[in-house]
């Protein structure tokens, strides 16, 4: 399939979905939806630079929290229209990703996942001291009052916005992955050195990537305040986004477009259960459990492991 | 005057220097996996909070010192560590993914070993008593906390215990050697994988009993480990990699840098000194002050 | 058959008038790695469609140069200049642009994907490649170049569970479709059978038809000589020979350096 189909595909798709689940009367469908939405965000997001160049990176909670502190911070200024915060929050997380893509990526893949976990922990520290936007106490956002498409209640407008981002992130990670820029990317993961000696400009690929990758993370968190209400430091930087955007693509499949998706909605489903069942703790146990057990024994993760089963075949 | 600046100025170099001994101690394990091994454990700052609790619990059931109590139990680290080693290389190394899937491994134990402590102690804050722990020297202006000397005292002693191993006996020049070209010794019939298995091992032991230097310091909480991954990299790199006396002067620099930051700009803003000096030290000279 | 020498886009400086000519001049290079000089001083030259042997003992720089030409490693000294243009200051794939390529020592698939889809990298990044080259002529002339090297057949099989001289034979044929004016060859033969080093050697010798000039870099002596217009040693980082094959290997500097004195 071409990637202009594909891109229809999904968006009709989102269309028919947001259609068909609009009607729904419980509430707790749209939260939960929310929140399995956002992982597969972030998780296509993170695999862009992840799974298909084979660099990790262990600050998404950063640029998560960047695209929700752009929120804050606009709506402190200049209570803009949402489609505005998602917009900006989406390119100053990218030029985040660049800056830090820039600095680090020269070096080998362990350095720039430590300075990711590096950035994670300053930009925690200055948005902790940063008064503007709240501090440690937080902030707070008020949902505005007149609704767009005669809708009654906010969720529904974050649940949209949600839908039509999660089907732009997976068509922006599919054409990326069947691109030519996806072949560099792999051949980069596989082995550098000869992607270098076989023309592909590894710098400029890489940076891309982290560009594209950190702009699709920012841009899972520009809904979040609008979401929450309030917004406080330890939310946006919580330690589930780190674990959850490198475990859901593992156990999804790192090579493919889908793999995040299927990771996401399973292990996301399974959180929202546990945590309303047992408690947060022990989901995040369970999630990093599982984590370790599927890179140790099933590196390919689900994906991976139906294309072994229709290889055999 | 300049009589109370002064005071400041000093007590913060002491404390810095004080703090940099214990950091060199928290360190150096990630100077052997890391920097000599190339064993990307990020996860090194879980073993020094297990190190932390499990003083703490020995401190608390049974009012031993928390220090000699790990010190005693370092032979049980060992062994987890050569455990873990064992996992590692044959899910990983062995395989050539230890880059990316390596790398998540960590990440996964660190993380469960995070939560799993909070699940069992809480999210409070736990701390240890010892004799010494409300003593504090005075010398003219300066404070000297015992609760800070007595860890220093160890961790410098540690450090150069081993810095001494590696230098000077037969199984440590085989890790150094190891570090420089595994394949030259593997072709010289060595077994590189115990050399690799025991270094990794030690450097395990190191950050458990360096937990209970931790602790004596500061009262801690599972969340703490994570601030340590940036400190612990960057005294790494910084020092250059692999190089134990880079660690110690590394751990002194950045000692003495988060002890002025806290006393002139304030606490708060300490973690980013770590992480940001790791940050530049990246940016700028990753092959640190010592380096290869 | 020396074609004038056109001046390349992509980069590099221009030389000036004296060294034109020549496909590679490497002129008065030195690497040093710490205290160690692996390169002392070396010069070089490669005319287009040449086919130069390199030859010396272990250790004595041969990879170290490889590199230096290639661009993963930096020469601290002298100049290396490619169509005419000063090629030091470059990275490694706009080198490859230019038309320098070379294949590796221990074979670097990328091990994730199939034998062509190997190919489609340079295909996609090399010297001959615009950016939308579309997936069809791709795999046909993947396919092309895989009847060349002989591993038309393994065209799908992943390219990490090959035998050793099929991923010899797969780093030759990245190289290859590249589309370099220069192919550096690093020891594919080491370790082959007889009749897998001819095999090798039938398909470098079949690069002069497509105007390709390769360094071979052998310890296959009977290769060498087959093989070479002419020969150049090294000896612990420097030049001590270049010239005719069977002058070279007669020459009392080089046969001492090999077998001692």
């Amino acid at each position: 399939m071409t990637n202009p189909r594909f891109a229809a595909l999904a968006f009709a798709a989102a269309i028919a979905f947001i259609a068909a689940t609009m009607l729904i009367p419980n509430d707790y469908y749209f939260s939960a939806a929310y929140t399995v939405l956002q992982f597969v965000i972030l998780a296509t997001a993170w695999n862009v630079l992840g799974g298909y160049a084979g660099y990790v990176n262990f600050g998404s909670a950063a640029f998560f929290a960047v695209g929700a502190y752009s929120s804050v911070f606009l709506y402190k200024a200049v209570h803009p229209p949402l489609i505005v915060s998602i917009a900006v929050g989406t390119v100053v997380a990218g030029l985040l990703g660049m800056a830090v893509g820039y600095l680090t990526l020269r070096l080998r893949g362990v350095f720039f996942a430590i300075a990711t976990l590096a950035l994670a922990v300053v930009l925690y520290t200055f948005v902790v001291n940063w008064d503007y936007v709240g501090g440690a106490r937080g902030a707070y956002i008020l949902q505005p009052k007149d609704l767009p498409f005669g809708l009654k209640r906010y969720i529904h407008v974050l649940y949209m916005a949600m839908v039509l981002m999660t089907a732009a992130a997976l068509v922006i990670a599919r054409t990326i992955e069947t691109s030519a820029i996806g072949r560099g990317l792999a051949a980069i993961r596989d082995d550098e050195l000869a992607a270098e000696c076989a023309g592909v400009p590894t710098l400029r690929l890489k940076i891309l990537a982290a560009t594209v990758s950190g702009s699709l993370m920012g841009m899972a968190g520009t809904t979040f305040p609008y979401y929450l209400s309030y917004v406080e430091p330890s939310a946006a930087f919580n330690l589930s986004y780190a674990v959850n955007t490198i475990a859901m693509p593992l156990i999804g499949g790192m090579t493919m477009w889908a793999g995040p998706l299927v990771g996401a909605v399973l292990l996301g489903t399974v959180q929202q259960v546990v945590q309303v069942t047992v408690s947060s703790e022990w989901n995040l146990l369970i999630v990093g459990v599982l984590l370790v057990v599927f890179v140790t024994l099933a590196p390919n993760g689900i994906v991976g492991w139906v294309a072994r089963l229709r290889r055999k075949r | 005057m300049s009589e109370i600046p002064t005071a400041l100025i000093l007590n913060a170099i002491i404390a810095g220097l004080l703090l940099g001994g214990f950091y060199a101690a928290v360190s150096v394990g990630v100077s052997i996996s890391f920097g000599m091994l190339d064993v990307v454990n990020i996860a090194h700052p879980a073993f020094i909070i297990l190190g932390s609790y499990i003083a703490y619990i020995v401190n608390d059931r049974f009012g031993f010192d928390p220090i000699a109590a790990c010190v005693l139990l370092s032979p049980l680290f060992f062994v987890l560590g050569l455990a873990i080693y064992r996992v590692y290389y044959l899910c990983f190394e062995k395989r050539g993914q230890e880059s990316l899937r390596g790398l998540a491994f960590f990440f996964g134990i660190l993380f469960i070993t995070e939560v799993a402590l909070v699940l069992v102690f809480g999210v409070d804050y736990r701390a240890v008593r010892t004799g010494y722990s409300d003593t504090t020297w005075r010398l003219g202006p300066v404070d000297f906390p015992l609760r800070l000397v007595v860890p220093f005292a160890v961790s410098v002693t540690m450090v150069a215990s081993i810095e001494m191993f590696l230098t000077r006996t037969f199984f440590g020049r085989a890790v150094l050697a190891v570090a420089q070209d595994a394949l030259a010794l593997r072709l010289m019939g060595v077994d590189t994988l115990r050399v690799k298995e025991r270094a990794f091992a030690l450097s395990i032991a190191t950050a458990a009993v360096a937990g209970s230097f931790l602790i004596v310091i500061q009262p801690v909480q599972p969340a703490i480990g994570r601030e340590y991954i940036g400190l612990v990299f960057a005294v790494c790199v910084l020092g250059g990699m692999g190089s134990i006396r880079g660690t110690l002067a590394a751990a002194f620099i950045l000692g003495l840098a988060e002890s002025f930051t806290a006393t002139f700009a304030g606490p708060s803003w300490a973690p980013a000194v770590s992480f940001g000096l790791l940050l530049a030290t990246l940016a700028l000279r990753p092959s640190g002050l010592f380096g290869r | 058959m020396t074609p004038s020498p056109t001046l390349p886009q992509g980069g590099g400086r221009p030389l000036p008038a004296q060294g034109r000519g020549r496909l590679l001049a490497i002129s008065g290079v030195t690497k040093r790695f710490g205290g160690f000089t692996a390169l002392e001083s070396v010069d070089l030259t490669v005319a287009p469609g040449e086919r130069l042997g390199l030859i010396g003992p272990n250790g004595s720089g041969k990879s170290t140069l490889v590199n230096c030409i290639a661009g993963t490693l930096r020469h601290e000294a002298g100049t290396i200049a490619f169509k005419d243009r000063d090629i030091g200051r470059l990275p490694a794939f706009k080198r490859v642009h230019l038309g320098v390529a070379r294949s590796f020592q221990i074979p670097r698939p990328f091990a994730s994907m199939s034998v062509a889809d190997n190919l489609r990298i340079p295909l996609l990044y090399g010297a001959g490649a615009p950016l939308t080259l579309n997936t069809q002529s791709a795999t046909a002339e993947a396919m092309r170049i895989l009847e060349q090297v002989g591993l038309a057949g393994k065209a799908h099989a992943m390219s990490g569970g090959l035998t050793q001289v099929d991923m010899r034979k797969l780093e030759l044929a990245r190289a290859i479709a590249a589309k370099p004016a220069l192919l550096i060859a690093d020891e594919s033969m080491a370790g082959l059978s007889a009749s897998e080093v001819d095999e090798i050697l039938v398909l470098l010798l079949g690069m002069k038809e497509h105007g390709v000039a390769v360094i071979m870099i052998e310890h296959v002596m009977r290769a060498v000589m087959k093989f070479s217009e002419r020969i150049a040693v090294l000896v612990a980082g420097r030049k001590i020979a270049d010239g005719d094959p069977k002058a070279v290997v007669a020459d009392r500097d080089v046969v001492k350096a090999y077998l001692g004195e």
